[in-house]
């Protein structure tokens, strides 16, 4: 079977997803093996590897620079107080539970859905929340996809999209939690992963 | 270039745009697109609008893009029309779970319009 043009078989698509010969899965051959299940190492081990500030930046700045094409910085200190927010959420499921969280003032996400579109947009309207929810999943695809048992094991939930006035998200104790304010184009948003278990 | 009828399924109605712009981008022209906001959407849209190319998404509510596609070839819709899976899930294991179900590509957001065109573009005979 041709994939990309790369040939497939099964044989190797296991070996690949259950620990087989490429360096960065080395550690999942230490799962355990079931027949022909494979279960992965707790991510305990990698706790580190997935708390990376890092990561997050690398995230952030990838997904700005392909779907938006231009480049993004982390800012210190935090989101400036604005009455009207947008806040996308994508849940995380599987061996980590949590989200990642987009958070900005109105004009931001209109100038940030503006750059994904190449419209205008005078207020928060169906397709600003739909962009900042498919911006919020790009964010947390590119995120689980740099740590391999994440991107094997954790799946994302559909995006959902608050706007409103006045309004603030708790979490209750994460386990950890990644929170960094960036700039885009003379604007600021907030992305956060929290964590709040992994097997 | 032949008329190239592509059907882009995605949830997100900006993605669908994104998409299009990218494979006009790519250099796809002329070409027409239809859009479905699901898998079930684009099940309809197969039954009245003949197409060459598929993209679509693989996590949607109410019919996800592995299912859509196993509807297709159960259904012997689009017979023979290539499938570019375009997803934020990048793991070997959904790789595998795309190309069991059938798929031709694979695209992982977020996307250039250079890795559109390098995934498209052969399957639609323009390499």
């Amino acid at each position: 079977m041709l994939l990309n043009g790369v040939r497939w078989d099964h044989a190797r698509a296991f070996a690949m997803t259950c620990g087989g010969p490429r360096g960065a899965d080395e550690r999942r051959e230490q799962g355990t093996r079931k027949g022909t299940e494979c279960m992965p190492v707790s991510l305990r081990e990698s706790l580190g590897d997935i708390a990376n500030p890092k990561n997050l930046n690398d995230s952030v700045e990838e997904v700005f620079r392909l779907m938006l094409g231009g480049e993004c910085r982390q800012v210190e200190g935090a989101l400036e107080a604005e009455a009207e927010r947008v806040t996308a959420v994508v849940g995380f499921g599987g061996v980590l539970t949590g989200a990642c969280v987009f958070r900005s003032g109105g004009a931001a996400a209109r100038q940030v859905a503006a750059r994904m579109t190449g419209m205008e947009f005078s207020s928060i309207d169906d397709t600003v929340t739909d962009g900042i929810g498919e911006l919020c999943n790009m964010l947390a695809g590119s995120w689980k996809g740099r740590v391999p048992e994440l991107a094997a094991h954790c799946g994302l939930s559909v995006p959902a999209v608050i706007t409103g006035r006045d309004y603030s998200l708790h979490v209750q104790a994460p386990e950890f939690r990644l929170q960094h304010v960036y700039e885009f184009d003379g604007v600021r948003f907030e992305v956060t992963i929290l964590c709040d278990g992994v097997v | 270039m032949d008329e190239v009828r592509a059907l882009i399924v995605d949830d997100s109605s900006v993605m669908r745009k994104i998409v299009e712009r990218s494979l006009r981008q790519a250099g796809l022209d002329p070409l027409v697109v239809v859009e479905a906001g699901s898998g079930a959407e684009g099940l309809e849209a197969l039954k009245s609008a003949p197409v060459n190319l598929i993209l679509s998404d693989i996590n949607m509510p109410v019919m996800d893009g592995l299912e859509f596609l196993r509807q297709i070839r159960a259904q012997k819709l689009a017979v023979g029309v290539p499938v570019v899976m375009i997803t934020t899930e990048s793991s070997e294991e959904h790789v595998k779970q795309a190309i069991l179900a059938g798929a031709q590509a694979y695209l992982r957001k977020p996307f250039t319009a250079d890795q559109v065109k390098e995934k498209v573009m052969p399957l639609v005979g323009a390499a």
